[in-house]
């Protein structure tokens, strides 16, 4: 890996560690008091100074030291967390955020930066200095050591073996300074270093670690805190923590587990004290023993223990179970690769190829009438369907990272206004295509700030309505028919309906008298430029590139819904397809074209009968229902021969139906999708096209564009005088 | 044929140790144009064109290339003098263009392909204010050969993604 690659990448675990930050942060604010978060705050910003020292990013290295500095005092107890620590380090990270932004580019510090950056050091040396230079820790350390030789008492004495990783070095890490940090949390009694590893001198390389180190440390902390001290080096590194009073087999398993011979090992911990001779002495002969007698039962600790009615069974069970389930973590963890998204991408686009090829075979195949080839090129179609499913599976990703990116947008502008809510957050495992992932922040950016600003009343207009104090904003998401469903929803005033209507007229969007279903009332805040005048009351805002996130949302293939009841909030429901690369498709032909609509749009298939194709009415009867009709051919001006006997497909669409009339079905295929290109950006009703089999170029329709449009058209033809959009929301009779 | 087989006996003795652009000539409703080779990706043969309905005349639909759907304008009626006929000679000239720091592939309708030939810059003349009967900015200039001009056009403006799809639009409010 060159250099510069390795910067890119530095440059996205930097991000990736700074979110993480973020997170931990936007945790601690709520509980001051969870180490887990200020060890997680610490770890990210220990782990950008390292790398970045790597690279000489010196500029983030010192920033990042001092914030580090004052975390350190923090994590050790000696400093508050409250509010205004997490404010400051929230804006450090941010700052971090900016140094970064500035390294990517290659740019120098602007002057804006360096203020910002030099006001938060100083605001951050403030606690520095108050704390008294705690920094000292390890020459204290040190002493403690000379202080208390072994100590005859054997409680709460942990042993502590350290095989640190062999680069632990070179990834910036001392590791006497974790020994050295052990003194913090009890007395180191007795450390004994392990020169075996070394190699000749002429192999050494010195930049790698040798060393091996045992540690008696006294202390009343418990396991998991002493684990934590060795957080950053856990990675490749073997730590084995024994608690006080461990029995002889786990010193045992320690000397059978490490790699330094035997007796050696041995010696040194009878000389550190962990065990006495006698009890060394035991073990190994139970050792040897027991390898003489090849038996497997015996080598588990937990029927040792058993056996010797140490322990009850329950207890190991518990502990074996624990034990497997930080395994099963620990592999899981392990089990995460690092894939550029170009890798990814340009696979998908192989697999999409191969669905293509796949059903020009299976053409061919069908064509030759032989059983046989028709059964092998079905069974290789099922496979490329799986290693299709497969491959799309790997673009997948949870939701919940996005949703997580919206804790810090509310907290921003619940400092701004002085309002105090709560983010909930539903569905944060849903999966969907990271595309669609990308691209719905800033939709969602904008209803979220949207719900916060404007949604949620003021405390005391909510005190006045009766409602809790806090405000709730909750995003949630789950999956629904072939798609996402993702809502934005608050518990706020909900939608003027009045003003919205009042506006609307002003604007001439309505005519006057007019009356509406509520849905078309909220629809209007998706109009271009709506409502942006009136910047006072509660509806503004709303309005403010409204029909940006409508338009955002659309070029994802996906619909927005809004409910909202007078004082009871409102819901912004986002739906989205999954993926934008392949689709279940259902292929029809019109003249001479082939047309594809996503397949679970599609509801079922009737044969447009003589008697109802002459009347030249535009609808049917579907059992009892009318059915609008748009008759594809006529709709696209296409030229060709129809079919005598024409076919009705019944889609369905957010909540709606209406029949599409095509010449001739052709059945499902799984269609990949192909942007139609720049070229085509101002068409409305297709959405892309998709190869077939035969080579031919099959075109996508977008059904809600497709049906928004053939009414625009009709009504438009029909009443001129009356404003298009008005007779929008009756395209479809309800589902 | 004939014609344009002297046109290229003579062109690589004019330009004389001159920088030479090279350029592919190729007939259009019985006139011959060129445009410069760097441009060009492959030139391929007419068939398998998908329609795209609600698209102004001079898009003729897209074709499958190797996968990729790739769009196909019509040159005769971009200039507006009706659709070409298609016979067994007309191809798809594919042409990519740097638009923006995109890569554009559009292809093109012509009615034949003839050749490659060079120009030298010295032969290259401006366009003539008026008596083209093309549009003067899609003229990049006047190749000068030895029993005439050939019009070099200037693929990026005659197929700006841009213009085209305003073209599109106005097209589909009408529509």
């Amino acid at each position: 890996m060159s250099m510069a690659e390795a910067l890119q990448t530095f440059f996205a675990e930097a991000r990736g560690l700074l979110l993480e930050m973020e997170e931990a942060l936007l945790k601690l604010e709520d509980e001051p008091g969870d180490q887990d978060a200020l060890n997680a705050v610490f770890r990210a910003a220990h782990t950008i100074k390292g790398s970045a020292g790597l690279f000489g990013l010196d500029g983030i290295v010192a920033f990042t030291h001092t914030a580090e500095s004052v975390l350190d005092l923090a994590r050790d107890g000696k400093l508050p967390v409250d509010d205004r620590l997490t404010g400051l380090f929230l804006e450090c990270r941010d700052h971090i955020e900016r140094l970064l932004d500035l390294a990517t580019a290659d740019a120098g510090l602007d002057d804006e930066t360096r203020d910002a950056g030099a006001a938060l050091s100083e605001r951050l040396a403030t606690y520095l200095g108050a704390s008294d230079g705690d920094k000292h820790l390890p020459e204290e350390a040190v002493s403690s050591v000379e202080r208390i030789p072994g100590s005859a008492s054997d409680d709460n004495v942990w042993h502590i073996s350290l095989r640190f990783a062999r680069d632990v070095l070179q990834n910036g890490m001392d590791p006497l300074s974790f020994i050295r940090y052990l003194a913090t949390i009890g007395d180191v009694l007795h450390v004994t270093t392990l020169p075996d590893a070394l190699p000749p001198a002429a192999e050494m390389n010195p930049e790698l670690c040798y060393l091996g180190f045992e540690v008696r440390l006294r202390s009343d902390a418990d396991k998991s805190r002493i684990e934590n001290v060795f957080e950053f080096v856990r990675e490749g590194s073997a730590i084995r923590i024994l608690p006080p009073g461990s029995r002889i087999q786990d010193y045992q398993r320690l000397i059978e587990d490490l790699p330094e011979d035997n007796l050696r090992l041995g010696d040194l911990l009878v000389a550190s004290g962990a065990v006495t001779r006698r009890e060394l002495e035991e073990a190994l002969s139970l050792q040897s023993g027991r390898q003489a007698r090849g038996a497997d039962d015996a080598a588990l600790l937990g029927n040792v223990l058993v056996s010797e009615q140490v322990v009850q069974p329950e207890v190991v069970d518990a502990a074996l179970n624990k034990q497997k389930e930080a395994r099963s973590r620990q592999s899981q963890e392990s089990k995460l690769l690092r894939v550029h998204a170009d890798k990814l991408d340009s696979l998908i686009n192989l697999v999409g190829e191969l669905v293509i090829a796949g059903a020009g075979l299976g053409m061919l195949a069908a064509r030759e009438k032989d059983a046989a080839m028709v059964e092998a090129v079905s069974g290789v179609a099922r496979l490329v369907e799986e290693i299709r499913d497969g491959a799309m599976r790997l673009r997948m990703v949870e939701i919940g990272e996005t949703f997580n990116r919206f804790r810090r947008v509310v907290r921003d502008v619940c400092k701004e206004t002085g309002k105090d809510i709560e983010l909930v957050i539903n569905g944060a495992d849903t999966e969907l295509d990271k595309t669609v992932v990308d691209r719905i922040g800033d939709p969602l950016t904008h209803l979220v700030r949207n719900a916060v600003d404007h949604g949620i009343e003021s405390s005391a207009l909510r005190a006045e309505r009766g409602k809790p104090a806090q405000g709730t904003v909750s995003l949630n998401a789950c999956h629904e028919s072939g798609g996402i469903v993702i809502e934005v929803a608050d518990d706020g005033g909900g939608l003027n309906r009045d003003k919205i209507l009042a506006k609307a007229r002003s604007r001439g969007l309505i005519a006057e008298g007019q009356e509406l279903a509520d849905a078309d009332v909220w629809n209007l805040i998706f109009e271009p430029g709506f409502s942006t005048a009136d910047q006072v009351s509660n509806l503004s805002g709303r309005g403010v590139g409204m029909d940006v996130v409508k338009r955002s949302i659309e070029a994802l293939r996906g619909t927005v819904e809004i409910e909202s009841r007078a004082g009871r909030g409102s819901i912004f429901r986002i739906r989205l397809p999954l993926s934008l690369a392949i689709i279940d498709g259902f292929l029809m032909s019109v003249a001479d074209g082939h047309f594809v609509v996503p397949l679970d749009m599609v509801l079922e298939c009737v044969e447009l009968n003589g008697k109802e194709a002459a009347n030249g009415r535009d609808y049917i009867d579907l059992r009892g229902e009318v059915l609008p009709l748009l008759r594809l051919k006529d709709h696209f001006a296409l030229e060709g021969p129809s079919s005598r006997r024409r076919n009705v497909v019944v889609v369905h669409w957010g909540g709606r139906k209406a029949g599409l009339v095509v010449d001739e079905l052709k059945g499902e295929l799984q269609a990949v999708i192909k942007p139609l290109g720049q070229l085509f950006s101002g068409l409305r009703g297709l959405s892309g096209s998709t190869i077939l089999g035969s080579g031919e170029v099959a075109l996508v329709l977008d059904v809600p564009m497709l049906l928004e449009q053939a009414l625009l058209h009709e009504s438009r033809q029909l009443n001129p005088l009356q404003t298009d959009r008005m007779a929008r929301r009756n395209v479809g009779v309800p589902a | 044929m004939t014609a344009l087989a002297k046109i290229q006996d003579r062109s690589p003795t004019k330009a004389g140790g001159q920088e030479l652009e090279q350029y592919l000539t190729f007939m259009l409703q019985g006139e011959v144009f060129a445009i410069g080779i760097l441009h060009i990706k492959e030139i391929i043969e007419y068939g398998k064109l998908t329609t795209v309905p609600m698209m102004p005349e001079f898009i003729r639909g897209v074709i499958n290339l190797r996968g990729a759907v790739v769009p196909v304008v019509d040159l005769g009626s971009r200039f507006g003098r009706g659709r070409s006929e298609i016979d067994r000679r007309s191809c798809i000239v594919i042409l990519e263009l740097q638009a923006g720091g995109d890569t554009q592939v559009i292809g093109v309708v012509v009615d034949a392909v003839n050749e490659v030939l060079e120009i030298g810059d010295e032969s290259i003349t401006p366009p003539p204010a008026f008596g083209a009967n093309i549009r003067t900015d899609f003229i990049q200039g006047m190749g000068r050969l030895e029993d005439g001009f050939v019009i070099i056009l200037d693929v990026d403006n005659i197929l700006s993604v841009e213009d085209l799809k305003t073209i599109g639009q106005v097209g589909e409010l009408a529509g």
